[in-house]
């Protein structure tokens, strides 16, 4: 529990919220990471601009943040590639065949009051939970 | 501008808002993520409290959001229509999930953690890209 940040972890989870909010209300778009991203690298027509500029600002609104406040956390060094290619094209699969992941069936879900993003959110974090301890306490992967 | 801009404009900001918050609640962090999914190690609660905070904020404005007519900047809500509860959803996000506890990112904050130029996090991307990839042309009829 060492590391525990409530304060920034709810503040950081409000703006979330508040963003998948201004999707919705402006655009009416559900603010499903994975769903964006499918949605640029399997484009339909002309459909694609906003999901670049979502994207894009996601990665400038993080960098921000680091750039103006740089973490007290050092960063991850060290980590198997070739693990991080394996976990990344489970992620594409899952998300891609679960139509969904943290954010559009979690943070996005779970705000429309639906079952089915309840049941995947469920079964997500299960199973992370059950691959963490795989990962780290049979096989001893540090990470 | 035109109707596209200031709905590209919306996106960016959304975008920028929800990267602002991963990197707050630092969910750009693997290492958290993957102490929050460690519940049998030095357990840490965190990430919990940024779906919490984010949760909150969706389930109480997206009932007035979704009580309108249509989103303020587009004609209507694009919102899934999909709600049972099938094996595809739930194996996708179980696969999903043996990803995320592999390497400790899920889709936001893997893309959010490409602005610290991390190399594991562009595999991971890029690994997240060619799983959606495969699953997309596997299950999406093509003519």
């Amino acid at each position: 529990m060492e590391n525990f940040n409530p304060a920034t972890a709810l503040a950081g989870g409000v703006l979330i919220g508040t963003a998948a909010t201004m999707l919705l209300a402006l655009n009416g778009r559900i603010a499903g990471v994975s769903g964006i991203m499918h949605g640029v690298i399997w484009p339909h027509a002309d459909d694609s601009a906003w999901r670049w500029l979502f994207l894009s600002g996601l990665v400038a609104g993080a960098g921000a943040w680091l750039w103006l406040a740089p973490p007290a956390f050092s960063a991850r060094s060290g980590f198997p590639l070739p693990l991080a290619a394996l976990a990344g094209m489970l992620v594409g699969f899952g998300t891609a065949q679960a139509g969904g992941c943290t954010s559009g069936h979690g943070v996005c879900g779970l705000g429309r009051l639906s079952v089915r993003s309840l049941a995947a959110t469920l079964s997500f974090l299960a199973a992370g939970m059950i691959s963490v301890f795989a990962a780290r306490h049979v096989f001893g992967i540090a990470s | 501008m035109s109707g596209a801009a200031i709905r590209n404009a919306a996106a960016l900001f959304a975008g920028l808002f929800f990267g602002l918050g991963l990197a707050i609640s630092q969910m750009v962090n693997p290492k958290k993520v993957l102490d929050f999914l460690d519940v049998s190690g030095h357990w840490d609660p965190s990430l919990l409290l940024v779906l919490g905070g984010a949760v909150a904020v969706t389930i109480i404005a997206f009932r007035f959001v979704l009580k309108r007519k249509g989103p303020l900047i587009d004609t209507k809500f694009h919102l899934p229509t999909a709600t049972h509860i099938d094996r595809r959803l739930l194996v996708g996000s179980a696969i999903f999930g043996i990803g995320w506890g592999l390497a400790g990112y899920c889709p936001g904050p893997g893309i959010a953690a490409l602005s610290s130029a991390s190399i594991e996090a562009l595999v991971f991307v890029a690994g997240m890209a060619a799983g959606s990839l495969i699953y997309l042309r596997l299950a999406v009829p093509r003519d």
